[in-house]
């Protein structure tokens, strides 16, 4: 299964955005073959319309999950949602720890 | 002749210029007053206004035909203003993100996309000294975008009549809307930095758009001589200084207008007014 990460960095050490669709780095990783991808957040800096264009590039990607440390913008939400995708809040320190949690089924969905 | 009152930064007295000005041409016949600064219409205050009409203003807006559309999210993509999410089962439109544009309905390889319209303002008529001497506009509670209300009120008025806009604050797309198409432009200032700051940039824009210009400062102490000086370097003429007063910022706060209490007030807008017309092209 795809998940997305809400990143301050490009890696797995990198700590979680609390800024869903504004954060640094979308991390996208899938937890069947532990393989991950990082994606530049090229909308951060824009003025609307952000979140529910960076849902749409997760959509886009297959992720099926969403991983952020703050909430997710109505707008973002009702995309999201529409598609079934499920979002997860967490204070973990980094993507990795956040995963790790993840798989264990520990995160809290919001 | 359109004559568009702006400024750049807010609150420098915008709305005194234009409501005064207006008030001391009232009697050579078809002056009309405008007030695009939809987001917050204020010159109404200052007169009593007896309105005839109101006419809504709509923006279209799409509507996907979830059983004609193959998800095949081209729209979204298309849509720079991210108003359209397509998801695995069903699309979502935000409406209020849509800027009316028509590029989803355009590019949309199923005809799934039809545009209905979505009220988002009103445009008001009304008399205060002869018929059809005033219009405003107003946006709905929760809008973000006024421009097109703005871009329908200029299309109702009668250039060839004198025409008197009162623009909103700041140098974004509502500014540009209500400038488009005027024959001068007064940029109205205070003497702050922050006034001096927002000038330069008032000064820009109509440089950029090809209009003529004159300055107008507003509650002027005369002591700050910045502005002067930016006059002199750009080359736009100070047109009025508008003393620093406490009566007539007491006049002001009580919806009274200054050339109706103030004599030289009176006489200082109508050589305004001869200044503009000398600039005009």
């Amino acid at each position: 299964m795809k998940v997305a990460i809400s990143a301050r960095g490009n890696t797995l050490e990198s700590g979680i955005d609390s800024r869903f669709a504004r954060c640094a780095y979308f991390i996208i990783y899938d937890t069947d073959t532990d393989s991950w991808e990082a994606y530049e957040n090229k909308l951060a800096a824009e003025r609307g319309g952000v979140g529910t264009r960076n849902s749409q590039f997760l959509l886009a990607k297959g992720c099926e999950a969403v991983i952020t440390a703050g909430n997710v913008g109505p707008n973002a939400m009702s995309v999201l949602k529409s598609s079934g995708i499920r979002c997860y809040g967490t204070n973990a320190g980094s993507v990795k720890e956040a995963i790790t949690l993840f798989k264990e089924g520990k995160l809290q969905e919001i | 002749m359109i004559i568009t009152v702006f400024s750049g930064k807010g609150g420098t007295g915008k709305t005194t210029v234009s409501t005064n000005l207006f008030n001391v041409l009232r009697d050579s016949g078809g002056v009309q007053l405008v007030d695009t600064d939809v987001e917050e219409p204020n010159t109404h205050i200052f007169f009593d206004v007896s309105f005839s009409e109101q006419r809504p203003v709509e923006l279209l807006v799409p509507k996907i035909d979830d059983a004609r559309c193959t998800r095949c999210g081209i729209c979204a993509q298309e849509c720079q203003f991210g108003a359209i999410a397509i998801g695995k089962n069903s699309s979502v439109v935000f409406a209020t993100m849509c800027h009316g544009c028509g590029v989803c309905k355009m590019v949309c390889p199923e005809y799934a996309i039809t545009e209905v319209p979505r009220p988002i303002g009103v445009v008001k008529f009304g008399s205060i000294y002869e018929d059809g001497d005033y219009i405003m506009g107003q946006m709905n509670t929760g809008e973000l975008s006024g421009t097109p209300i703005i871009r329908e009120i200029k299309r109702l008025i009668d250039p060839k009549r004198l025409v008197i806009i009162d623009a909103p604050p700041g140098t974004s797309c509502p500014v540009l809307e209500s400038l488009e198409g005027s024959d001068f432009a007064l940029l109205v200032t205070e003497p702050t930095p922050f006034g001096l700051h927002d000038l330069l940039l008032a000064v820009k824009t109509v440089r950029a758009l090809g209009i003529p210009a004159g300055i107008v400062i507003n509650r002027d102490t005369g002591t700050f001589k910045d502005i002067d000086k930016l006059s002199e370097r750009e080359g736009v003429p100070i047109l009025l200084r508008i003393p620093f007063s406490k009566e007539y910022a007491m006049l002001y706060s009580n919806g009274k207008l200054l050339t109706e209490h103030v004599q030289e007030l009176w006489r200082a807008f109508e050589g305004l007014y001869e200044s503009v017309k000398g600039l005009v092209k």
